[in-house]
């Protein structure tokens, strides 16, 4: 199975956003460079709203998510509730 | 930030509203009249309708979140400038590599600006439009943040102060030039296909995620801002390639040839282009994260190669060129500073050679090649600097009539002979730097003849300063080259060591920790 990977800069609200993205996706790995963390993971990564939240501690749109992106792979899906990124359709 | 999050319509539901019904059929003039660029390439659409956009990013959403990007990276760079932050760099041979960037890429970024304000015209959907118009947009903030960015640098160091000049003029800028203004030549699909999918999709996370990553590491929080920025916007310009494609290759399967041969001639162009990436990489970050080939592995064999798995549903192959492209991977970053510290004369940033650590480093990320074929190169020219007979080339380089690369690449399989390869057409021999730089000539020569190569040029007489006589017995054509391309001999050019650059970083940075 292919992997799907997202890239985000390294700051304080993409900290939880990576919490998030480990605690929904356990077989992800979190690959730390320079300013950014790269997280890599098989064939699908689903990012939840809620779970950004409850690390947050404030209401979230998903779409934030652009402010802090590097870089992904992989379809994209997005709805209020969540971004997948996949390989398999 | 500060965002309130009202709960409003659904993104579905809102993207449908705000995207799909902006548009309309005509009915003054037939659609076909006001949409007449889409049908000589051959590519068959049926309905505009079934065009994807995963994000569903709508106008409004569009420019509350870029606004946001803005503030974010003109704080970082106005930090930067206050604090002096380019005495930080590890060292100042870095700050060259950003002279290539300043003098390559923002007019890229314009350039594809231009691209996409014309796709948001000339492609009928209502879907691509918006996106096409988001992406123009993005593109142009890239050029400008670049440049702001940049300026700083310009303030302090030397080569920076006329780029837009040399990269209309200076030999190897052609190569970035061509590249995209090849692409702006192509009919809307074939555009697309190259920048949005080619280019965005499969090569620029090589560009901008460890080369800019390598930039903060070393201390450039500069770099790192614009990098990133623009990177973001990259990650749903990548988004948009993706589903061009689909959207092309479900919509007709007549569509796949057509769109299989740009693929192939797009990737192509593409790694050419990025030879210079690998040379800022291995050769220029002093300070590095991954070697090129690392990079490589995991941005094109690994990212790139679950794309055409993916892509393989509807019969797309992976491009012939990826076979040569995996021989080449050891070579690339060495043969691309070879050819630019030998050219160390006519650059409008300073070379080098390694230092023994990292000419260590190098040998330990390319085990293959370093030490049989390119240390003793660099040991050579080495010794000949100890002798005081630092070796330049005194010689214009034959160009590649495509990719306009000096002939510098090798055979895949010997190592010791150049690539060359060359065709005849209408009484006239061109010259080319691999079977795919030729293929992609004899496909459509007609267009490549007109190619503007630095080096014919210049031995035509066209790239001297104004008013030169070259008859005149004291005539120096090199100086008179340096001239046209506003370029100040022994200032901006030459070896790192004993520039103003490397004595004005060291004396400034010895008065920032002391009185
Ligand atoms: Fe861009
Ligand atoms: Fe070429």
């Amino acid at each position: 199975m292919s992997k799907v990977f997202i890239a985000l800069q390294a700051n304080e609200d993409s900290r939880c956003i990576v919490d998030a993205i480990v605690a929904d996706n356990p077989e992800a790995t979190v690959n730390l460079q320079p300013a950014m963390v790269k997280i890599d993971m098989p064939g699908r990564l689903v990012i939840r709203r809620t779970s950004i939240e409850e690390r947050l501690g404030r209401d979230f749109d998903l779409q934030e998510v652009q402010v802090h992106l590097i870089s992904l792979s992989g379809h994209v899906d997005e709805t209020e509730d969540e971004l997948t990124l996949s390989w398999d359709r | 930030m500060d965002m309130n999050v009202k709960k409003k319509l659904g993104l579905k539901e809102k993207y449908a509203l705000m995207t799909r019904s902006l548009g309309w059929e005509t009915s003054y003039e037939p659609m076909d009249a006001v949409f007449p660029q889409t049908r000589y390439e051959g590519i068959r659409i049926h309905d505009w309708d079934k065009w994807e956009d995963p994000f569903r990013l709508t106008m409004d959403a569009y420019w509350k979140y870029q606004a946001e990007k803005e503030r974010k990276l003109y704080a970082i760079v106005d930090a930067y400038a206050q604090n002096n932050g380019h005495l930080g760099v590890t060292d100042a041979r870095y700050i060259n590599a950003l002279k290539i960037f300043l003098s390559a890429v923002p007019s890229l970024e314009y350039n594809a600006h231009r691209g996409f304000a014309r796709l948001g015209r000339e492609l009928p959907g209502v879907g691509p439009q918006i996106a096409c118009q988001m992406q123009a947009i993005d593109e142009i903030r890239h050029a400008q943040t670049q440049i702001h960015s940049l300026s700083n640098y310009n303030r302090f160091y030397n080569g920076f102060h006329d780029w837009k000049h040399m990269n209309d003029r200076l030999w190897y800028l052609s190569v970035p030039k061509s590249f995209f203004e090849d692409a702006c030549t192509c009919g809307p699909f074939e555009f697309i296909i190259a920048i949005g999918f080619s280019f965005e999709y499969v090569l620029t996370n090589l560009v901008f995620v460890p080369f800019i990553s390598g930039a903060a590491y070393n201390g450039d929080m500069g770099a790192m801002t614009f990098g990133f920025s623009a990177q973001s916007d990259e990650a749903r310009h990548m988004t948009l390639g993706l589903e061009v494609i689909k959207f092309m290759l479900e919509q007709d399967p007549a569509n796949l040839p057509i769109i299989q041969a740009w693929i192939d001639k797009w990737v192509w162009r593409g790694v050419r282009l990025l030879s210079i990436v690998a040379m800022l990489m291995d050769y220029m970050l002093p300070k590095r994260i991954m070697s090129w080939k690392e990079a490589w592995e995991v941005y094109f064999e690994e990212n790139g190669m679950a794309l055409f798995k993916d892509l393989a549903r509807y019969g797309i192959k992976v491009p012939d060129c990826v076979e040569l492209i995996k021989k080449e991977k050891d070579h690339l970053s060495h043969q691309a500073w070879n050819a630019f510290y030998t050219a160390g004369k006519m650059t409008n940033f300073h070379t080098w050679l390694p230092t023994e650590e990292e000419m260590d480093w190098l040998s330990s990320k390319y085990p293959d090649t370093f030490d049989r074929l390119y240390r003793p190169r660099f040991e050579h020219y080495r010794e000949m600097e100890k002798q005081g007979k630092r070796f330049y080339n005194t010689t214009l380089p034959m160009l590649c009539q495509v990719c306009q690369i000096p002939m510098l690449f090798t055979e895949a399989d010997d190592p010791t002979q150049i690539s060359y390869r060359q065709v005849t057409h209408q009484g006239d021999k061109y010259h080319f730097c691999s079977d795919h730089c030729q293929h992609i000539f004899e496909r459509e020569p007609d267009k490549y003849v007109e190619a503007w190569l630095p080096a014919h040029q210049i031995w035509q007489g066209n790239c001297f300063a104004e008013g030169a006589d070259p008859g005149a017995p004291d005539f120096d054509p090199l100086k008179s080259v340096l001239d046209y391309w506003h370029l100040v001999y022994g200032r901006d050019n030459l070896d790192f060591e004993g520039s103003e650059d490397q004595k004005n970083f060291a004396a400034w940075r010895a008065q920032a920790t002391r009185n």
